[in-house]
């Protein structure tokens, strides 16, 4: 299993820097004749925390309350262009997951953290690894606004039956 | 530098000796060693400078990175480039568009960055098309061409793209004088000195937009225009063009526009001119020419013809244009970074001239003009505007750029090498040869107010045995000098594309940090977008059929089409729906009489096909996007015409049948 996974790892590795290099420093690379380009993001995984994923988004800033329909079609329309080429929203995997379910097995901010910061989990999240064994695809950053991760939530918990 | 590294560097820098030992006299003697260290960008750092390096023949516009050599980008302008759809997708070909109709290719000699106050402010890079004459704009937010604008009265745009301190203008002086597009053309050649007449167009540039609009053209007395330069500080206002050929010969130029001592330097004062233009005193002639440009939004290029220009033929106003004599063909024309002096590189001259803006002023104020007219136009006596000449400085002078320390730099062609000369005292400081036969050269802001120095880079017309043989034709050559000291150091050879001409060097720091990495998928306004795989579709519109396609890693919706028929054509409008940086996707369909498309993260593009026979037809992402790219396929079944196959599409429901 070890052994496999490394492989996966090492297999994604090249993608990786496709998608990190460049980051998101904003130092000064190049005032004198060569400089550090950006620095990927920290592979500090002991400090990952995978109850609450990484990014901008945990239990103090994300409210769940009763459904909120409008926020949810919101939700949908951004979903069907940016998501729905991968995910069905049954339980079926496409190229990922399905989604039934997955707000009851993943906290909303966790699920907004991935949606909007990919790289930074799939490197770091032991399940998210796991999942990448399966699918082999790294999940795009899809550029989401922060209001749009949200309504995304809401759209998954109404599939998921919240009323 | 770890101790395999060094170890790395120092065999790298042993062969390099070795290999020189060999080579012809001469040719890798002037290396010291040092020269390695200066120019290593370490895996993963960033050069210091953009260098945009025209490409010549290629008609494309090259960027490499400095101090090390290496190629970063080749942006298609001119000429159509397959690899990026250029001139081939369906948005695209607008942008090629000309009175001539479509013309896939140019030759992009000059490069000229937009500036502010007299600096290159990292907005855009102008380049001009020299065979059919046209100006372009380079976004560089995009990397990408963003308009194209031909130019009417014109017939080798060389003199050009040159513009003024705030890139008020790009002007694009006509190499070959001709009768103008509003006159009969239908004349015998041999009657140059009576029908043919030069045209400088003045070409305005809007500060916000960019966008490029041919303002006013002066009609000149014919000769050729070679090259230019904008007045700065005390002398903006003022534009310099160098003119040879002020023989009017028509035939066996190498020969009969050889004989003056004297060619001249044309002095236009355009602030003049503008305000003739603004009190009515041009005149509207009607022409033709293509107006191109690249929406952002739309993904799509648009053309206009436009059919109107305004004209000032200067021998009708005494205090615009004034020639003075420059011996002999002059090439360069250069302002230093004060505005006071300019020097003229006549390339058959074996002295150059340094001019003085104020001589000048003072000369035109007191009428210090020649007894005759040249065309009509006051030819100022030389000695009235000579600053100084620098003796003996090399054989065949071509172009000169300076550095911030009051030092010009000019390179020689007969002689194959760069010259360093004070403007002051017009003496000679420093010579390095070159190899081989070098045309322009440029220092980083050696054109501006504020050069920045530090690197010199001659763009060499002949290569020889520089690089390992490669055939009948070479890469041209271009050599990087280190001249921060007092005597200028080769550093560097690296391999070009097409033939570089002219180019211009900016810090990095103004462009880097500027680049649109994705197109917003929901700003996207193509009229063919898909935005998301619910609108995929396939529409049949006579024997047209429109493919609303998506592209993500890595699939494409729909991958699997049936009912296209022989005869039909087939738009396949590709959506990238990635929104993350470097993930482009590219498509290519087997028989294709084009190229493939390469869309962007955001992007629409479109490829036209048409199904030339009954079969099976893959289609395929070309640009490797992720583990599972080589499953990123799809077929388009092709029927016989008028079959009853129902167009159908789909993906990932096409059941294997039983």
């Amino acid at each position: 299993m070890k052994k496999k996974l490394i492989i996966a790892l090492l297999f994604a590795t090249p993608l990786f820097f496709v998608a990190c290099g460049g980051g998101e420093s904003t130092e000064d690379n190049t005032s004198s004749s060569a400089v550090e380009a950006p620095k990927e993001a920290s592979n500090d995984v002991a400090s990952y925390d995978p109850q609450r994923g990484e990014g901008k988004f945990d239990a103090s800033n994300v409210k769940i309350g009763a459904l909120d329909a409008a926020m949810a079609t919101k939700g949908k329309a951004i979903s069907e262009t940016k998501c729905f080429s991968c995910h069905k929203l049954s339980d079926e995997k496409l190229v990922g997951p399905g989604w039934k379910g997955v707000t009851s097995r993943r906290e909303p901010h966790w699920i907004m953290n991935f949606i909007t910061n990919p790289d930074a989990m799939i490197d770091k999240d032991p399940e998210v690894q796991a999942q990448l064994e399966l699918c082999l695809v790294r999940m795009p950053n899809q550029n989401l606004a922060d209001e749009e991760a949200r309504e995304i939530v809401e759209f998954m918990r109404q599939n998921d039956g919240v009323k | 530098m770890n101790k395999k590294n060094v170890f790395v560097f120092m065999v790298a820098a042993a062969s390099m000796l070795y290999l020189g030992s060999c080579k012809p006299k001469g040719t890798g003697n002037a290396i010291s060693g040092d020269a390695a260290s200066k120019v290593y960008v370490a895996p993963g750092k960033y050069d210091e400078f953009y260098n945009f390096v025209s490409g010549g023949f290629s008609g494309q516009l090259s960027v490499y990175g400095l101090p090390s050599g290496r190629l970063l980008r080749v942006i298609p302008v001119f000429s159509v480039d397959p690899e990026k759809g250029w001139g081939y997708s369906e948005e695209t070909k607008p942008m090629l568009n000309t009175s001539h109709g479509f013309v896939p290719w140019d030759d992009l000699h000059h490069v000229e960055m937009s500036m502010t106050d007299g600096v290159a402010d990292g907005k855009w890079a102008f380049v001009n098309g020299n065979n059919t004459p046209r100006l372009a704009r380079v976004d560089l937010k995009t990397f990408r061409t963003s308009e194209i604008i031909e130019l009417p009265n014109s017939a080798g745009n060389h003199s050009s793209p040159f513009g003024t301190e705030n890139s008020e203008y790009i002007v694009a002086g006509t190499r070959f004088s001709v009768p103008s597009d509003y006159e009969n053309g239908d004349v015998p050649v041999n009657t140059y000195k009576q029908n043919f007449k030069g045209h400088i167009s003045f070409v305005s540039i809007d500060k916000n937009s960019g966008e490029m609009n041919l303002a006013f053209q002066l009609k000149t007395p014919g000769v050729n225009f070679d090259l230019a330069r904008c007045g700065k500080g005390k002398s903006h206002g003022w534009f310099f063009f160098s003119c040879y050929n002020t023989e009017q010969a028509n035939t066996l130029l190498e020969v009969n526009a050889s004989k003056n001592d004297k060619d001249f330097i044309m002095a236009v004062n355009w602030k003049k001119a503008e305000e003739y233009i603004k009190a009515g005193k041009g005149k509207k002639q009607a022409v033709k020419y293509a107006h191109n440009k690249y929406s952002d939004d739309t993904h799509t290029a648009t053309s206009e013809m436009k059919n109107e220009v305004t004209v000032l033929d200067v021998s009708e106003f005494p205090d615009i244009v004034y020639f003075i004599p420059c011996p002999k063909s002059p090439h360069g024309c250069d302002v230093d970074p004060t505005g006071e002096y300019i020097v003229g590189s006549g390339k058959l001259a074996a002295l150059l001239p340094v001019f003085s803006f104020d001589k000048i002023q003072k000369a035109i104020a007191n009428n210090a003009f020649e007894k005759e007219k040249y065309d009509g136009i006051p030819v100022i006596k030389y000695e009235e505007a000579l600053y100084g000449e620098v003796q003996k400085p090399g054989l065949g002078p071509l172009h000169t750029e300076f550095d911030a320390n009051g030092n010009a730099y000019t390179s020689f062609f007969v002689s194959s090498e760069v010259v360093k000369w004070n403007i002051k005292d017009l003496k000679v400081l420093d010579r390095q040869p070159t190899y081989y036969s070098v045309g322009h050269l440029m220092v980083v802001g050696g054109n501006t107010k504020k050069p920045v120095g530090k690197y010199l880079v001659a763009y060499n017309k002949i290569t020889k045995d520089r690089y390992l043989p490669t055939g009948p034709e070479l890469s041209q050559s271009a050599q990087l000098f280190d001249i921060s000291g007092d005597k200028m150091q080769l550093l560097l050879d690296f391999p070009t594309i097409g033939e570089p001409h002219y180019a211009q060097a900016i810090p990095a720091t103004l462009i880097k940090d500027n680049q649109v990495k994705i197109f917003n998928i929901n700003d996207n306004k193509h009229p063919y977008v898909t935005k998301g795989e619910g609108e995929t579709k396939v529409i049949r519109q006579g024997n047209q059929v429109h493919v609303y396609i998506t592209a993500i890693r890595s699939h494409f919706a729909p991958d699997n089409i049936e009912g296209v028929q022989v005869g039909d054509e087939v738009y396949f409008h590709v959506t990238n729906l990635e929104q993350d940086w470097d993930v482009p996707h590219g498509f290519g369909v087997k028989g294709a009489n084009n190229a493939e498309l390469l869309i962007m993260p955001g992007e629409t593009s479109t490829l036209k096909w048409v199904a030339d026979r009954v079969g099976m037809f893959p289609i395929y992402c070309t640009d490797f996007c992720s583990a599972l790219h080589q499953e990123m396929q799809g077929y388009v079944r092709v029927s016989p015409k008028g079959s009853n196959v129902p167009l159908t599409f789909s993906v990932g429901s096409n059941s294997a049948a039983e």
